[in-house]
């Protein structure tokens, strides 16, 4: 019997309720349940009011924007270097990768080639933050169905990652560190060093993060078969990112549309047959190993360069002359305040952040503001699907459910 | 198929609806007229040849100036063709409602009613059309349209203030 049979005879609402004939006097009636907005399991502020059928799961609807903040309507009183910032909040787990995907869009719209040191760089740090935003997947999603104990090895590990992100650019969680053509600051001998170190160190420590889960029984039968769906279901509904990779469908931005050093790199992307919450837990362990692969052969390959594209009209200058400069503090403040002047169009650029196709799509009409930014957010894609995924579950699962999506509030919401 | 050839193509069999193609950065924009709209999606989705399978984002800008006001902007793509497509369509104010699309891709829901919650864009068809981000009470009309104000509607100004200097 298929995992998807399984599920219609197993998990099914049957409309008819068997048995209920020698039952006659039991009231049946549906129950609306409110999860949210405080739920700890809801990782930020969503609310779903859950209608079930005693324990099981009839119909969902999720209530967004509690965390709203108008983060397009912002983007357009600011010039495009001010917005960098707000990215950060976006997906604050994973401020890195908003701020790649970010810069990306800005750059196609400028028209401008980042050199190939910077490139390098972008690739290594949106990996790392690939790593970072998994682990902390697998430890708060395994937490949020009663696995504690992996939580703690998980973040242990992201703590060394996190010291690292604060050597680089003196944040941990907000880091601001690219820039538009490319990024703020090189890496120190100190900080490459820290990094081969941590290639040599985390593989074994997968294999912990593996066994704790593979081997709990408990988890291994709240994740296996559960919040299936389908490939065709996964397209049609725009899921992306391991969601979408869990059903099968080999649809990865770095392979499918190559940009910054991805193209250069021999790294596979990993594809789930199921479609349950288990593959997609098999895909981000296995894109641990991809990073981790793409982050080597990147300190292998790379050479020494400018870290900043030459279009003085566009990138700021380096720091360090602006402080001694007056050409180039002139240059930085202006580019501040006015802007850049961006050619009248349209672009739309999407990037594979970890959770999934984090994409922007700009409207300029020339000037040193956007006319119009608009943020495709995989959080807020994901959650259209919730209701479809959860029919059927237990109440339980739901937190399983929306757990499988890496749901981030803030990027959900904007 | 190169981006040109989809132009084409689309300008061929939709020939009363197409106002005109944009190609620039690499990215194809078609504009067809509202009534159209539907069937140019379905066109898309369908046909083995376009095959746009995937539904990227659902946006709307607003131009005031014009007279049909506001752009509604669907982006597709198809996983197996490697290929992108952005098809755009003008509303206007008086009477900004289009045909949904929630038939063709199911992630047209939410999508759409984030254009409905952020523009006022009504959809015709949608299965749920309320806000999605702002609250269902929300009286003060559609923040992303241009005469939304930006930095706030004036209260700010009537806080009163301590005057320091007074002292």
């Amino acid at each position: 019997m298929g995992i998807e049979d399984q599920r219609t005879t197993v998990y099914k609402v049957d409309p008819a309720h068997p048995g209920s004939e020698t039952l006659p006097t039991l009231r049946t009636e549906e129950l609306l349940l409110n999860m949210g907005p405080q739920h700890p399991a809801t990782h930020g502020v969503l609310k779903v009011i859950l209608e079930l059928e005693g324990e099981r799961l009839v119909k969902s609807t999720p209530v967004l924007g509690y965390l709203h903040r108008g983060v397009e309507k912002l983007a357009e009183d600011g010039t495009y270097h001010q917005f960098i910032p707000h990215t950060d909040r976006l997906d604050y787990v994973c401020a890195m990768y908003n701020n790649f995907a970010y810069c990306r869009a800005v750059e196609k719209l400028m028209n401008i080639t980042v050199p190939d040191r910077a490139e390098y760089l972008r690739t290594i740090v949106a990996e790392v933050q690939r790593i970072i935003g998994h682990q902390f997947w697998i430890g708060t999603q395994a937490l949020d169905i009663g696995a504690m104990g992996v939580f703690f090895y998980c973040f242990r590990d992201r703590e060394i990652l996190m010291d690292w992100f604060d050597e680089l650019c003196g944040a941990r969680l907000t880091t601001s560190w690219y820039r538009i053509g490319g990024v703020e600051r090189d890496f120190t001998p100190s900080l490459i060093e820290k990094l081969k170190q941590f290639l040599d160190y985390f593989p074994p420590k997968i294999e912990e993060y593996k066994v704790f889960l593979e081997t709990n029984r408990i988890w291994v039968g709240r994740t296996k078969g559960v919040a299936i769906i389908s490939a065709e279901d996964a397209v049609s509904f725009g899921l992306s990112g391991p969601p979408l990779r869990g059903s099968g469908v080999d649809y990865d931005l770095r392979k499918a549309q190559p940009y910054s050093a991805y193209p250069k790199c021999e790294f596979s992307v990993p594809l789930g047959k199921n479609g349950d919450t288990y593959d997609r837990y098999w895909i981000r362990v296995q894109e641990f190993y991809e990073s981790l692969k793409i982050i080597r052969q990147c300190l292998e390959q790379m050479q020494d360069g400018p870290i900043m594209a030459d279009v003085p009209s566009v990138t700021l200058p380096p720091k360090q002359r602006v402080f001694t400069n007056l050409e180039s503090m002139i240059q930085q403040f202006k580019l501040f305040s006015q802007g850049f002047d961006a050619p009248p169009g349209e672009i739309y650029c999407g990037t594979e952040a970890h959770k999934g196709e984090l994409g922007f799509y700009i409207v300029s009409t020339g000037g040193g503001k956007p006319y119009r930014l608009k943020i495709r957010a995989p959080s807020f894609i994901h959650m259209g699907a919730f209701d479809h995924m959860s029919r059927g579950y237990m109440i339980s699962d739901a937190v399983t459910i929306f757990g499988t999506y890496d749901i981030v509030m803030g990027e959900c919401d904007r | 198929m190169s981006l040109q050839q989809l132009a084409s193509r689309l300008q061929e069999n939709f020939a009363t609806g197409f106002v005109k193609a944009v190609e620039w950065r690499g990215d194809l924009a078609v504009t067809v007229t509202r009534d159209r709209l539907h069937e140019v999606a379905q066109f898309l989705h369908n046909d083995p040849a376009m095959d746009f399978d995937y539904i990227v984002h659902v946006s709307s800008v607003d131009w005031p100036d014009d007279e049909e006001r506001f752009e509604v902007v669907y982006e597709f793509y198809s996983i197996k063709k490697r290929q992108r497509i952005r098809l755009k369509t003008r509303v206007p104010e008086s009477d900004c409602i289009v045909d949904s699309l929630t038939d063709l891709w199911k992630g047209a829901d939410f999508m759409e009613r984030e254009v409905y919650d952020m523009m006022g864009i009504r959809f015709r068809y949608h299965p749920d059309l309320r806000r999605i981000l702002l609250p269902d009470d929300y009286t003060e009309g559609y923040p992303l349209r241009k005469d939304f104000p930006l930095r706030g509607k004036g209260w700010r100004d009537t806080f009163e203030f301590l005057d320091e200097t007074a002292r």
